[in-house]
């Protein structure tokens, strides 16, 4: 009983910080504005700028987990080709490891200074007569978004990904060889299969990345709330119309739940990985 | 033996070529940043944004929301660390040895903020802050509650990692068979011999807490991203100056981290 009182301060902090904020998300998404139970707040997420929000952020995160993966992969296969403990090898890892966290306000001044409408490459590329300047394509979430948001899911790409890629032995290559097998037949029949469920947990990982990103998308689009995060965001910061307080709660369960399924499928890709990579 | 070198050439090439282009795509913000922040008025040069950005008597008298965010954030980043580092520590090494059974509960504790965005934890966490609000007052500086419970996965692990290498158990029955108190085995057995690991978790949450934007923008508390954000309305030259500063100020500390888990790796020899 008295060991039991050396963990009490960490589960009382986790259940006020963590816990309570969570049931305070799923129980507040069935209840109305007087505390009665409802399905109101669920049947809401129908509506449609909060539906379009939801697609829009699927799409978006899908569209840049792919792309963070194949580029990401690509640069972590690379990297992993150089000399373990090498400069290289240490710059890009903790290049890569910023540029995947420190995103936010940063990255969207970043892209705003490059291609927003007095950026650099757009004066630049308005001089050989190409018109970035006269649209808002940088802040809509098919185009502008995609790019951002690719920007931080590439470096997480190298961080999830390269312990993988350096699970592959030197062996198992030389193996191939001696058995007069070409690079593709190495990729195709042992590399492939090997690193194929690390790359798609991967691509995951990157995909509940994006769908949870807020601060990039805020400091960058100040008109509309295109994609959920910021649906969620401004049901905080604006007046609630009456018999909808909850629905904010009822978005953010419906984030958890898209969360909860893919973060699943990784679990069990997860445990597939290891038994190949012994890791 | 042709073959290898073949394709250690052409592995150079490749390795060239992918590095090349991506470091080129992660540039060009940056250069737009730094072009960005000098520009002079009738076109050219000047480094007047950044002189004033590192002129304290400037920014303390005509940007006070830029001092208050600066300041917000070095106490978010101390007050963070100290909870993490004290709740953390003692916690996961009581559970390792008196209650081994409640490892994965903890584990599992510790890691489900990874699957809680920060935009719904900030939905559940509004009425515990005016709970807080209540009991502490306004002060930007609580919002180090929340932002320890961001870092808990990623402290968790690296402090995992660092108990894991020693044996935990052995040390410690042997500092109280000597007649060393608990308060003694934590601070004088404990902690110097997972000082890598506390570094890490710190050099971690350090650069977490520095990017943080939502909840502190949602709660509409300051902190340093925050304050970026709003002085970009006014001035944004030196808004994006004080971003790139931070930015590499995070850099800085996670390149200094990565020499620190360096120095703990070659202990053990390389497998090739």
């Amino acid at each position: 009983m008295g060991a039991l009182l050396g963990v009490l301060p960490f589960f009382a902090y986790t259940t006020a910080f963590l816990v309570v904020p969570t049931l305070i998300v799923v129980i507040g998404a069935g209840l109305d504005g007087s505390n009665r139970p409802t399905l109101g707040n669920l049947a809401a997420l129908a509506q449609p700028q909060i539906a379009s929000a939801f697609v829009h952020s699927v799409i978006l995160s899908a569209v840049t987990a792919v792309l963070g993966a194949v580029f990401g992969g690509l640069l972590a296969y690379a990297v992993s080709t150089a000399r373990e403990g090498g400069p290289l090898r240490r710059m890009i890892t903790s290049l890569c490891g910023v540029l995947a966290q420190f995103g936010g306000v940063t990255l969207a001044f970043a892209f705003m200074a490059t291609v927003g409408s007095e950026g650099f490459l757009t004066l630049w590329l308005r001089k050989i007569g190409v018109n970035l300047a006269g649209s808002t394509w940088l802040y809509e979430p098919d185009k502008g978004l995609i790019l951002v948001y690719t920007y931080f899911q590439i470096p997480l790409m190298l961080i999830v990904f390269l312990p993988a890629v350096e699970g592959l032995r030197p062996q198992w290559r030389e193996a191939a060889e001696s058995l007069g097998g070409s690079t593709w037949h190495y990729w195709r029949h042992v590399a492939g299969p090997i690193l194929a469920p690390s790359f798609i947990g991967a691509m995951l990982l990157l995909f509940t990345n994006a769908f949870s990103a807020y601060a990039t998308a805020a400091a960058l689009i100040s008109q509309g709330s295109p994609i959920i995060p910021l649906q969620i965001g401004g049901t905080l910061s604006s007046e609630v119309i009456l018999g909808q307080e909850n629905i904010g709660k009822a978005m953010a369960l419906g984030m958890v739940a898209i969360v909860a399924v893919v973060m699943t499928l990784y679990a069990v890709l997860e445990r597939r990985t290891t038994r190949w990579l012994g890791r | 033996m042709k073959l290898q070198a073949a394709r250690r050439r052409r592995q150079t090439v490749f390795r060239r070529v992918v590095v090349g282009l991506l470091c080129l795509f992660f540039a060009l913000p940056l250069l737009g940043m730094v072009e960005f922040t000098t520009r002079a008025p009738g076109g050219g040069r000047t480094l007047a944004t950044w002189t004033t950005l590192f002129d304290f008597n400037v920014i303390d008298a005509d940007y006070p929301e830029l001092k208050t965010g600066v300041l917000a954030s070095a106490g978010l980043v101390l007050l963070t660390v100290a909870i993490m580092l004290v709740m953390l520590v003692p916690t996961m090494t009581w559970v390792r040895l008196r209650l081994p059974g409640l490892r994965r509960t903890v584990e599992f504790v510790c890691l489900l903020p990874l699957t809680i965005p920060a935009i719904v934890l900030v939905v559940g966490l509004a009425p515990v802050y005016a709970w807080v609000a209540y009991f502490l007052g306004e002060s930007s500086l609580w919002l180090a509650f929340a932002y320890v419970v961001l870092v808990l996965p990623y402290a968790y692990r690296a402090l995992d990692a660092g108990l894991s290498a020693i044996d935990v158990k052995t040390l410690a029955e042997a500092a109280r068979s000597l007649g060393a108190g608990w308060p003694a085995v934590m601070w004088r057995i404990i902690l110097p011999n997972v000082r890598t690991a506390v570094l890490s978790a710190s050099f971690l949450s350090v650069a977490l807490v520095l990017g943080e934007f939502t909840i502190a923008n949602l709660f509409s508390r300051d902190n340093l991203q925050v304050a970026i954000n709003q002085l970009n309305k006014r001035d944004s030259s030196l808004a994006t100056a004080a971003a790139l500063a931070a930015l590499i100020l995070a850099f800085i500390v996670l390149f200094a981290m990565s020499f620190v888990g360096a120095g703990r790796r070659s202990h053990h020899p390389e497998e090739n």
